[in-house]
């Protein structure tokens, strides 16, 4: 049986003003027929590119596919007409995009969106297609799709409009589905339920998908093979099991080595040093030799072709027998595991808590105003009575899904946002209660690392300057100490002191965070809130920017308060961790008690929705897919703030609110505020 | 929707109340004696100072500018706005008489100058950086920076001197009988001038406006479903890239009506731009402030107009 796709040696490059980015340099793979395929790889590294090259997708100019052949069904798609290929699209071959929020177009109905390709390919008259439109719908799952199929998308929720993508896409029957990181910009348990979805349509449908993705968690439990993606080449490719368990390329094993396995957590992050690839460089030697912590001369003088390592399974690599011998037994051990942090842990378990902050029934209201005189009508309680510790020299993660109020607390910890109510007590003063200067003065002691390290930093001033601004706020220092403290700063976070007078878009992303952190460090300050700080970043540069944080954190003996929303980075880099849900606290202890033994069935569901990269226990364990969204937060559900969507729920949670309690020990607290949580313990 | 325009126009009536305010205030404080512009100047060195003060209190104008305002405002408010100091016609027939050549001005200026200039905007975008872009944005800056008052008399020149095809000046033959061709005929040579500048600007806001569009995601998911690409900048381009140019459009409104003064006179258009200069030059507060109502509630106007078209066309924004 011939495939149902067939790429071979696709080039694909882009002719900028800086020279020519080689973004695709001859990808050839196959997929047959109702097969469902993995490309795994960062920004850069040609995964988009090279699907949009397949459907006629990709800019031109200043794009231009330079060669190679993609046959569908027997026939090279690139030999196609502009007005050929627009028949394919949609038609044979279909694509759902990354960001749900901008991929559907606000002004038009989702109606007209869905019926005009149904129209188009098929004929279908209006009714006959508005019809297979709510079919669509409903098998997508969106409640009332007949009523709702004249609404616009702003009226949906994230997850909901990427269901409607995913409807858009399936609307002909497609043979080929090309999902580009369809979960990439959705909250995990948001994501859990796309997955599940797309997984149940392709059994149902039967058609072939090619999953792109930079997560290799994501793809473990949901595709038959992976090709792995580096600097426009396919670097490792084959079934599922031979990429994680036979990982036959350095950079594969440097992907799965940089995310933390949420079970045991005790394996130290080993970064991929360096940068991405540079793609305006004609490859000649093999792209991740700069990278490469097993390059040998070879790899400099010759770019190695995919190699057969076994039938089912090709590397890119000149030691790939190297590589693969790492996962026998002994190897295991050479590979440095630590259990320094752990050891750390419980260290500070063991001593009486030094507190350095403490929060104490904090809340933050926005109010919704409305009519000529602004009358405020309600509140949205973005953080609702949340009260917890932080002790000196620990990291307390905060997690949560996106408008839990994890953000907002953090901000309004440090008084960016004027608290509604509460105390914040930090090193024993009360912030909330501080007046202007006394505030300013405080300052220096909290700081904060933000999320986008492409927006946060002014673009107009140097680096230097932005460093060395909180310096001159708070008159430390002379003018010659102050250079020299931002010059001590840059080399303390890994930058050469040298780049003191460039300006931010000269750096790479990670970089730029790291120059976010120098000037977070400039004052000295003991607390540190970081919020988001690496989800902005590629995989292999998150864990070089945590890893920083946490040599840096032992070294001058930091707090931080971590936020984030990547469970498996948030565990490994915590102490305690706490987790929110619509504006309150609904669990808080140690964090492997709290990842190893949930006692709340919303912590439960969180930590089963995330993806594990291990095709073996994908396969064996169940997920708890929550149903919904997340309520909106001007107008809680009574009682138990969760019961929505609680599988647990009984009468008691509509109507009575749970009490944050211990159901943990004096020495090793477990806070949680469920009603059932004991049948957890 | 209709009670979100209501509140709107309750919003405007203290802003509109001070504008007249402020604008009365400029007026009366500016050096200058009214009287002069009154009586003449050459009456007025003739005459001896209390024949002067005699004139300044049969007008009024020896009362501090305050009281005036206020009598000015309560005559105003029961919709008799004086008259002028020279001329026998009362304010508001002035500008009754003058309002109606304005609009016509302006709304054909704005017609022909939105007709061509978002095309050709929308056309500069979608061949971007080709020879055609490249062309017509010259042809662009060539309207935009040449100056009103040049094109105007070198239209005039070639068109009505030297081809002697259309009027020079006015708005109808003096002295026929009413006639359509006749008033178009009048019309196209200040129309022409007027959009010309305006269709550059329209050009420029819709070639950014198109490009910014073409980028985004939903462009990439309409050419993904397979749509020919012609119902992709019509169906989803298109309308969107109509969304800031609502703005810019109708917030110029007030600035056309500006605008029209130094091509009205030129062309001898009897509008308000005309009205108004001439009223600044001789110190006739009484039109100058009835231009100011009129200018007034064209600005609140066009603000509110902005809104709301913004929110018939974008979904994402309703109005309580």
């Amino acid at each position: 049986m011939s495939p149902l796709l067939e790429v071979k040696n696709l080039v694909t490059r882009f002719y900028t003003e800086e020279g020519a980015v080689h973004a695709v340099n001859g990808i050839s793979y196959t997929l047959d027929k109702g097969e469902s395929m993995a490309i795994v790889g960062e920004s850069g590294s040609g995964k988009s590119v090279g699907v949009l090259s397949i459907m006629g997708l990709i800019p031109t100019p200043p794009g231009k596919i330079e060669g190679g052949v993609v046959l569908y069904n027997g026939q090279d798609l690139l030999d196609l007409s502009a007005r050929e290929m627009a028949d394919v699209r949609g038609k044979e071959i279909a694509m759902v995009f990354q960001d749900p929020m901008t991929s559907l177009n606000p002004v038009l109905t989702i109606r007209i969106q869905l019926t005009e390709a149904l129209e188009r390919h098929l004929s279908m008259s209006t009714e006959a297609a508005s019809d297979r439109a709510v079919e669509l719908l409903n098998l997508v799952g969106i409640p009332n799709a007949k009523d709702r199929i004249n609404d616009y998308p702003h009226q949906f929720s994230g997850g909901q409009r990427q269901r409607i993508g995913i409807a858009m896409a399936l609307l002909c029957n497609p043979g080929l589905l090309i999902a580009d990181e369809p979960t990439t910009a959705l909250d995990v348990t948001i994501q859990a339920q796309i997955m599940e979805l797309v997984g149940d349509l392709q059994r149902q449908l039967g058609m072939a998908i090619i999953w792109i993705t930079h997560d290799l968690g994501v793809v473990a439990g949901l595709v038959e093979k992976v090709a792995v993606m580096y600097g426009g080449f396919i670097v490792e490719m084959g079934s599922v099991k031979d990429v994680y368990k036979r990982t036959s390329h350095p950079y594969t094993l440097g992907l799965l080595e940089s995310i933390p396995v949420i079970e045991g957590s005790d394996q130290q992050l080993i970064p991929i040093p360096g940068l991405p690839a540079d793609l305006l460089k004609e490859p000649h030697h093999c792209p991740f030799a700069p990278r490469c912590r097993f390059v040998i001369d070879r790899c400099w003088e010759e770019n190695p072709p995919l190699q057969i390592v076994t039938p089912t399974h090709q590397s890119a690599c000149w030691r790939w027998q190297d590589i693969q011998a790492l996962h026998s037994p002994d190897a295991a051990a050479a590979l440095e595991v630590t259990t320094k942090t752990q050891q750390l842990a419980e260290d500070m378990a063991a001593a009486p808590p030094d507190i350095l902050l403490e929060v104490r029934n904090l809340k933050k209201h926005f109010p919704i105003l409305e009519g000529l005189l602004r009358r405020q009508t309600g509140a949205v309680r973005a953080v609702d009575g949340v009260s917890f510790e932080v002790r000196r020299g620990e990291t307390l993660g905060l997690v949560g899904e996106s408008g839990c109020g994890k953000s907002t607390t953090g901000q309004t910890i440090l008084q960016l946002l004027k608290p509604t109510a509460g105390e914040v007590i930090l090193d024993g003063q009360d912030l909330t209660k501080l007046d202007k200067e006394a505030l300013r003065q405080a300052r220096r002691h909290m700081q904060m690392i933000f999320q986008d390290p492409y927006a946060s930093l002014n673009p107009r001033i140097t680096v230097g300057e932005i460093v060395g601004e909180a310096l001159d706020i708070h008159n430390i220092g002379s003018k010659a100490s102050r250079q020299n403290r931002v010059i001590e700063l840059l080399q303390l976070v890994g930058l050469n002191p040298y780049f003191v007078n460039r300006y931010p878009h000269e750096f790479s992303g990670g970089q730029r965070q790291r120059i976010g952190i120098a000037r977070a460090l400039a004052t000295n300050p003991a607390f540190i809130v970081a919020d988001e700080p690496i989800s902005a970043l590629d995989v292999s540069i998150q864990a070089q920017v945590i890893n920083l944080m946490q040599e840096l954190k032992e070294k001058l003996g930091l707090t931080y308060l971590f936020i984030a929303h990547d469970l498996s980075m948030v565990r490994y880099i915590s102490d305690r961790v706490a987790v929110m849900y619509l504006g309150q606290m609904v669990e808080l202890s140690d964090r492997n008690r709290l990842f190893d033994h949930p006692l709340h069935p919303y912590t439960q569901a969180l930590l089963s929705a995330i993806p594990v990269p291990d095709p073996d226990r994908e396969a064996t364990r169940t997920r708890i897919v929550l149903k919904g969204d997340v309520p909106n937060p001007a107008n809680p559900p009574s009682g138990c703030r969760f019961h929505t969507r609680c599988g647990f729920a009984t009468e008691i949670c509509q109507r009575k609110e749970p009490e944050f309690r211990n159901l943990g020990t004096a020495a090793v607290p477990h806070h949680v505020a469920c009603h059932h949580a004991d049948q957890f313990l | 929707m209709s009670r979100y325009i209501v509140n709107r126009l309750l919003v405007s009536i203290p802003v509109f109340f001070g504008i007249t305010l402020i604008v009365f205030g400029l007026f009366a404080l500016s050096p200058g004696d009214p009287v002069i512009n009154i009586i003449g100047f050459a009456s007025y060195v003739e005459m001896t100072p209390d024949q002067v003060e005699a004139v300044r209190i049969q007008f009024g104008l020896d009362q501090p500018w305050i009281i005036r305002y206020f009598r000015w405002l309560g005559d105003a408010l029961q919709g008799d706005l004086g008259f002028p100091f020279k001329g026998s016609m009362s304010v508001t027939e002035l500008l009754m008489d003058r309002l109606g050549p304005t609009l016509v001005l302006m709304g054909s200026s704005l017609l022909v100058s939105i007709i061509i200039g978002i095309p050709v905007g929308v056309i500069m975008g979608l061949r971007q950086y080709s020879l055609t872009d490249y062309f017509l944005t010259v042809v662009v800056f060539f309207n935009l920076s040449i100056p009103s008052f040049f094109l105007a008399l070198g239209s005039i020149y070639i068109f009505a001197l030297k081809l002697d095809l259309l009027p020079t000046s006015g708005m109808q033959t003096i002295g026929a009988p009413f006639s359509v061709t006749d008033r178009l005929l009048h019309l196209i040579l200040p129309t022409m001038v007027l959009s010309s500048f305006y269709s550059g600007v329209w050009a420029r806001y819709a070639r950014s406006s198109i490009l910014e569009v073409l980028g985004q995601d939903y462009i990439r998911t309409a050419r993904a479903k397979g749509l020919l690409e012609w119902t992709v900048i019509a169906r989803h381009a298109f309308r969107n890239a109509l969304l800031p140019l609502v703005t810019v459009v109708t917030l110029s409104l007030p600035q056309l009506l500006g605008g029209a003064i130094i091509v009205e006179t030129i062309f001898q258009w009897p509008g308000m731009g005309m009205l108004g200069w001439r009223a600044t030059t001789t110190r006739d507060y009484p039109i100058l402030m009835g231009v100011t109502l009129i200018s007034a509630s064209m600005i609140l106007l066009s603000n509110l107009l902005a809104d709301v078209l913004y929110g018939l066309v974008d979904p994402r924004i309703r109005y309580e």
